[in-house]
């Protein structure tokens, strides 16, 4: 046999990007199997729709772009961001609503931006908030969790009739079962209510939040099989909740009738699954470690500020697009100190030298 | 006492690979049926030859002397006659030839007179630097720096801590692991020559935790001597200079600087009990220790093998299946380079031979899109973004490249190895380092013959004024002459005949002729106002 001439290094450990997804696609199943438990079939149902879509949607632009299309659906990063929004939609969303957030997630803010590892944004967050933004009385139609209102007349098929017909299979339309989530009701009382009034609701019932609290533990659980696999770093999701911790609590130890304590904040809404499964995504998310930290703080941020002045009820979507603008800043301040280097090398100071002393000399020309 | 390591968080724990090549005991590699010695198996100037072909060498004769400081002789690794002193592919990664010696073994093994020196302590460092030199010793760890250029580093500065090498962290290779078991005592022994040279205030041996053999035989011959054995977590690239220094001691090498800058040298094991040999008994560097192994060979091992024996004659000794080697790679799996040819010899670099089959080193699958996991990032020695890096290298955006400190890259390749999408990184980066230095080359270059231009312009126009004010000369002094008649008709000089007209012009002639001899000061000076 002819000997190979290939440059070092000669061996990789190539798992293939599919096996990063996939093991962000298991670690959902915490979060997913309490969301199913708590709010009931319809959950399943989303995200067996939407990662479907998400596949077929992705397929058909590699198609049209003349990739091998194979050889890009497996490394399965459409089926994650599929996955990912079905989980963030209310469990009896209209199946249109799911397909076309999902098909414009993928075609739209994937593809059209290039593919994988190319877009700015976070797919599945764009699309979540274009359907928020377009159908806002479905997108925010939530279920009671399991034991509260009416969850117990719910089964299966009327999750599916629901879902496809808008109908549960009595004939009674879905709004017949519908109740505000705990960030809902929070942010319609907290000013007319105090503290042990509002904690009194049956909607928050345990500790933060009735059955919320259990999909939040679910998603906690497996963000940190991620982070301990290696798969995340503590980074993103350590900013996110510590700045949300951190707000929430200077807030409600000023004013506990007026601002939620930081137990809602942290186990009340989407929290746990933004942190660990939608903040983290690397491809528009910062580079560097402290990069990271600092994108995670800046949408812990943006959710408080949004959840507890602005008119949506949860905000992570928010925070993360709105930080997946800043991630290309954070980058430009946030290189590492290289080995044997004295200090941090901004890369602004490279490029800006020579900008300085041009802006400099046309100033004094000007003057 | 047990030292602690510093705390550092990069690196990779890629297959070990170790136990098939340590299983067997160290052996004499056969004798070829010819040498062929490379006069540049070192870093610096290449040897320069003292033998012509012909010549009949005594084992341990030198058959090329060091040109220069930085620059070590190259010695008969045993008695024979030279073939041939000409040009030869080296195993080096450009494939490209250079000078050689060939020499043909006689089979008798015969010695030239050698002896060592009884007291080393008793000689000065100046001294016994040049005896390390004239017995060849280079580093024998990666690079082969001539050892007397380094450790002359080291005696001019103050030195704390001499660190020895004996981490041997790339997969594959146990070349350092035998060398330690085996030679343990010669490896304390040359650490305590080098320390009479630097006199450092500490002697630490790093060694990975995967060689117990080795440390237990290490601990023995230390026992009563200033040499540390400091065991460190088994992790690539933790033998990498910089690397093991940072965690020995928590000081980093600062960029573009050496160790001594920093008061350490760094040796590796096999370069220190190459130290000990030549000073014990004045045997020069002719053979090494080397490792072959990989599936292709029926029985992987170690061998101590002459320099400039032939890799085809280990890999026959080994028992090659020729119908499996895919790959032949000097070096380890993750740094180490391909060769295409197994005539190459092997040189005093050369700590392994790598024959792999297809499927223990299969081509690099097709690469995905980066995903910017960062996984990259949580390896990299340096501290670098890799994947920043291979965004601006892929783009040719080399000025952020360097931004990103490219150059600070070691190309360890641990980036690569964990990149999930299995993007081949460092051949990015040595894209980008290439065309950086091309860009910089041809910057140069560019400069020079714009300055030669220039000067060649400056001159031209510097003659052509010279021509210019000649010319000047002698029209201003034609119209002189000019003058000067028409001043003598105008005072009625008529000219009485022809005749006489023509000798009166004559005369004008010659006048002008000598003023115009005697006046070129004059409008030099104006032409140098101007």
């Amino acid at each position: 046999m002819a000997l190979v001439n290939i440059s070092s290094p000669h061996t990789t450990r190539g798992s293939g990007a599919g096996s990063v997804m996939l093991h962000v696609i298991l670690a959902t199943i915490p979060g997913f199997l309490a969301l199913t438990w708590q709010f009931g079939g319809g959950v399943a149902i989303n995200v067996i729709l939407a990662g479907l879509t998400a596949l077929a949607s992705e397929a058909l632009v590699l198609r049209l772009r003349g990739r091998p299309v194979m050889f890009y659906l497996r490394d399965l990063s459409a089926l994650l961001t599929g996955i990912l929004l079905g989980l963030a939609l209310p469990p009896f969303v209209p199946w249109w609503v799911t397909i076309t957030g999902t098909a414009f997630a993928v075609i739209v803010a994937k593809q059209l931006y290039g593919g994988l590892g190319y877009n700015l944004f976070n797919p599945a967050m764009v699309g979540y908030v274009v359907l928020l933004i377009s159908f806002p009385v479905q997108m925010t139609a939530w279920l009671p969790p399991e034991g509260l209102g009416r969850s117990a007349e719910l089964g299966l098929g009327d999750a599916f009739s629901a879902i496809f017909t808008g109908q549960v299979l009595s004939g009674e339309t879905v709004d017949a079962f519908t109740m505000a989530t705990p960030l809902d009701t929070l942010r319609i009382y907290a000013e007319s209510l105090t503290e042990e009034e509002l904690f009194a609701l049956p909607v928050f019932g345990e500790f933060a939040g009735r059955g919320w609290w259990i999909v939040n533990l679910g998603f906690l659980a497996g963000g940190i099989y991620l982070w301990q696999r290696g798969y995340i770093t503590w980074h993103t999701p350590a900013g996110l909740i510590g700045a949300l911790a951190v707000l929430s609590l200077l807030f409600h130890a000023n004013d506990a009738d007026r601002f939620a304590s930081p137990l809602v904040h942290l186990f009340g809404g989407a929290t746990m699954l933004g942190a660990f499964f939608i903040a983290t995504d690397p491809v528009s998310c910062a580079t560097s470690n402290r990069g990271r930290l600092l994108f995670g703080i800046g949408v812990g941020v943006i959710t408080f500020v949004i959840r507890t002045w602005g008119s949506y009820p949860d905000a992570i979507a928010f925070g993360v697009l709105l930080m997946n603008l800043a991630a290309p800043l954070l980058d430009h301040y946030t290189i590492p100190r290289t080995y044997g280097h004295v200090r941090t090398k901004r890369e602004v100071e490279a490029e800006a030298a020579p900008q300085a002393q041009a802006s400099t000399e046309s100033g004094g020309s000007g003057a | 006492m047990k030292r602690p390591v510093f705390e550092y968080s990069w690196g990779i724990h890629p297959p070990e690979n170790k136990v098939q090549s340590t299983e067997r005991p160290l052996e004499d590699a056969p004798l070829p049926d010819r040498l062929v010695l490379p006069l540049q198996q070192h870093i610096g100037a290449p040897a320069q030859p003292l033998v012509e072909p012909g010549t009949r060498v005594l084992k341990g004769q030198q058959l090329a002397s060091a040109n220069g400081f930085i620059s070590v002789p190259v010695h008969a690794p045993t008695s024979g006659t030279v073939l041939e002193v000409a040009e030869h592919t080296i195993p080096h990664p450009s494939g490209l030839t250079d000078l050689c010696v060939v020499l043909e073994p006689d089979g008798r093994d015969e010695w030239t007179e050698h002896r060592g020196i009884d007291d080393f302590s008793a000689v000065a460092p100046r001294e016994l630097l040049d005896y390390i030199r004239d017995h060849g010793v280079a580093g024998l760890g990666g690079a082969g720096f001539p050892t007397a250029a380094k450790l002359g580093s080291g005696t001019d500065s103050d030195i704390e801590f001499l660190v020895l090498n004996g981490v041997e962290c790339e997969p594959y290779i146990t070349a350092d692991d035998t060398l330690m078991f085996e030679y343990a005592e010669a490896v304390v022994k040359g650490a305590e020559v080098i320390a009479h040279l630097v006199q450092p205030r500490e002697i630490l041996l790093g060694i990975e935790d995967n060689k117990p053999e080795a440390i237990e035989e290490l601990r023995k011959a230390a026992a009563n001597s200033p040499v540390q054995i400091v065991v460190i977590p088994t992790k690539y690239p933790s033998g990498g200079e910089k690397q093991l220094i940072q965690i020995l001691t928590g000081r980093e090498v600062p960029r573009g600087g050496i160790p001594a800058d920093i008061g350490i040298v760094c040796m590796n094991v096999g370069t220190t009990a190459a130290v000990w040999k030549a000073v014990d008994s004045g045997e020069p560097l002719i053979s090494r220790i080397t490792t072959v192994t990989g599936k292709a060979v029926d029985t992987p091992r170690n061998l101590e093998v002459l320099l400039g024996t032939p890799i085809r004659s280990l890999l026959e000794h080994c028992g090659v299946q020729r119908d499996a080697l895919y790959r032949l790679i000097m070096g380890g799996p993750l740094m180490g380079f391909t060769l295409t040819d197994e005539n190459l010899p092997v040189i005093k670099t050369t700590n392994c031979i790598l024959a792999a089959t297809r499927e223990e080193l299969p081509p690099p699958p097709p690469a995905q899109p980066c995903i910017r996991c960062g996984m990259c990032a949580e390896v990299c020695p340096a501290y670098l973004l890799p994947q920043q890096l291979y965004w601006y290298s892929k783009a040719k955006e080399f000025d952020r490249a360097e931004a990103h400190n490219l150059f600070d890259c070691i190309e360890c390749g641990a980036c690569a190895y964990v990149c999930p999408s299995n993007i081949p990184l460092v051949q990015y980066y040595r894209f980008a380092k290439g065309e950086i230095r091309k860009a910089e080359h041809e910057r140069i270059l560019a400069e020079r013959s714009r300055e030669r231009f220039e000067s060649r312009k400056e001159r031209l126009a510097r003659e052509e004024q010279e021509k210019e004010a000649r010319r000047k000369a002698r029209r201003e002094a034609a119209a002189r002459a000019q003058a000067e008649k028409k001043a003598a008709a105008a005072r009625g000089e008529k000219p009485a005949d022809p005749r006489a007209d023509e000798v009166k012009a004559a005369v004008e002639r010659v006048r002008a002729k000598k003023e115009a001899a005697a006046t070129p000061a004059a409008p030099d000076n104006d032409n140098q106002a101007g």
